[in-house]
């Protein structure tokens, strides 16, 4: 079943099939990124733009590995050096880069919907990654890919994820995914920061998506722990009183992991802020996969390059 | 899409025979089996270059280690093609620097599977050499390609395709000539 849609805008409109050809052509990536020669010729006379409004690094540079690994042409462009200092419009920027004939546009906006916009406009693929606290959806397929590597499986899964859900655009991509995958979500934090009603907007399937404003209960027989980086810059807002309080009641520490299953495995979608959301003892232990997840991203942003952008 | 069979270019029984002299022919002209791996071109090629292997034992008692090639992202169509083809895995051994790879594949057509072939072995090492055994050989070649191994060579027409049929991937074990209709 080939993936018939010109964007990857979100994990919402995707079926399970599409989640699974794409899961299933990123492992196949995963084998490439573990040879001596990681790369293969396939966009070759490809353009890809990464147009990232958001500061980051990890998902930038796997955006950019993943199109140079597939022998496309890679272009990063940020707002401190784009014309955008100057007052373009989002709109005549995709119209500019669109008269230049790119491939595909990846596109990171602190607005909901920036991507949805510039697809309307361009000929090329458009990748989200990342609109506000709408969705990453190249995020929560790597996190399934790293689940599904190291469970086998994703349904009938019990999958907390805790922390800042209300601003989370990882946690909605994940809620989709995990869900229409078949596995039982339950998001957690203060109840400040849950979103409650989510559950309406996602699609009815196998799974579940549930709320859950003490973490204990949260992280009890879990098979997946997968904590949010408490956005810092949050704490202005008065979601919760202070960090010290937050990292005492929402932190994942040892004795709290002990809680879930004895084969749990922890992910966290990074940077991490350690000793707030996430102690040391548990980010470095035995059950992370962070790195693993950063692994699987490169592949995951591969197989999305190559069925998006791999034709003519 | 529908197809007419015009004719049975082996059955089983041929094909049979057809591997076993194709592995004797390998064993004739490699002396030194232990430095061979036989790789099959997804996906008729890998169960025929694991038959040809088993053929070996068989016959030396020498186990002929077997390798699997998908060359879907070295494909020169791909930019042509409506659909992304679906791509599986590729598994070669660490190291292919100094042995002899023989490609296995079902039917040499234009060559340009067997260029795109060679293209990705080459990212995987250096083979001394590298041989290319193949059940039918139909002609119609647009790249300087040839087999050293052939089961069967067949005329054909540029509008007929070869069929063959393996147990692993088909309910039958045969090879047919069939035409579009």
């Amino acid at each position: 079943m080939p993936l018939k849609r010109k964007d990857l805008l979100g994990i919402a409109d995707l079926s399970p099939e599409e989640i699974n050809l794409i899961l299933d052509t990123a492992e196949t990536f995963r084998d490439i990124n573990q040879r001596q020669i990681k790369k293969v010729p396939t966009l070759r006379g490809k353009t890809v733009i990464n147009l990232f409004f958001e500061a980051s690094t990890r998902t930038r540079t796997s955006f950019e590995i993943a199109a140079k690994r597939l022998s496309a042409d890679a272009i990063n462009i940020s707002p401190s050096t784009s014309s955008v200092t100057k007052g373009e419009t989002l709109v005549d920027t995709a119209m500019n880069l669109q008269a230049m004939a790119p491939d595909a546009i990846v596109i990171r906006h602190s607005s909901s919907g920036a991507p949805h916009q510039i697809a309307r406009i361009v000929n090329a693929a458009v990748v989200n990654a990342g609109d506000g606290a709408h969705e990453h959806p190249t995020q929560a397929l790597l996190d399934a890919l790293t689940v599904r590597q190291n469970k086998g499986r994703i349904a009938g899964l019990k999958v907390a994820i805790i922390g800042d859900i209300l601003h989370s655009r990882v946690a909605r991509s994940n809620a989709h995914l995990l869900s229409k995958l078949g596995a039982h979500v339950v998001l957690a934090g203060p109840r400040t920061l849950l979103p409650f009603g989510l559950e309406k907007l996602i699609a009815p399937s196998e799974g579940s998506v549930t709320f859950a404003d003490n973490i204990n209960e949260a992280i009890a027989e879990a098979d997946v722990v997968m904590m949010l980086r408490i956005q810092l810059e949050r704490q202005a807002g008065g979601f919760f009183p202070s960090l010290r309080e937050y990292s005492i009641h929402y932190g994942l520490n040892r004795r709290r992991l002990e809680l879930a299953k004895p084969d749990v495995i922890v992910l966290h979608p990074g940077p991490i802020n350690r000793g707030i959301e996430i102690d040391s003892d548990v980010a470095d232990g035995p059950f992370s996969l962070i790195l693993d997840q950063v692994a699987s991203g490169v592949a995951v942003r591969m197989a999305v390059l190559y069925l998006l952008a791999g034709g003519g | 899409m529908d197809f007419i069979e015009k004719a049975v270019v082996m059955t089983a029984a041929d094909m049979n025979r057809v591997l076993a002299r194709m592995a004797s022919q390998v064993v004739e002209n490699n002396p030194d089996l232990s430095n061979v791996l036989l790789v099959g071109i997804r996906r008729r090629g890998v169960p025929l270059a694991e038959k040809i292997a088993a053929k070996i034992k068989e016959m030396d008692g020498v186990d002929v280690a077997t390798g699997a090639l998908d060359i879907t992202l070295y494909r020169d169509d791909l930019s042509t093609v409506a659909e992304r083809p679906v791509i599986n895995k590729t598994e070669l051994p660490a190291n292919i620097t100094g042995k002899t790879i023989i490609l296995v594949d079902d039917v040499l057509y234009t060559g340009r599977t067997i260029r795109a072939a060679l293209d990705e072995l080459i990212d995987f090492g250096r083979p001394r050499r590298v041989q290319l055994a193949v059940l039918i050989d139909r002609g119609w070649r647009e790249l300087p390609i040839q087999a050293d191994y052939i089961g069967k060579f067949v005329t054909t027409t540029e509008r007929e395709i070869i069929k063959v049929m393996l147990p692993e991937y088909d309910e039958t074990e045969q090879v047919l000539l069939v035409e579009q209709v």
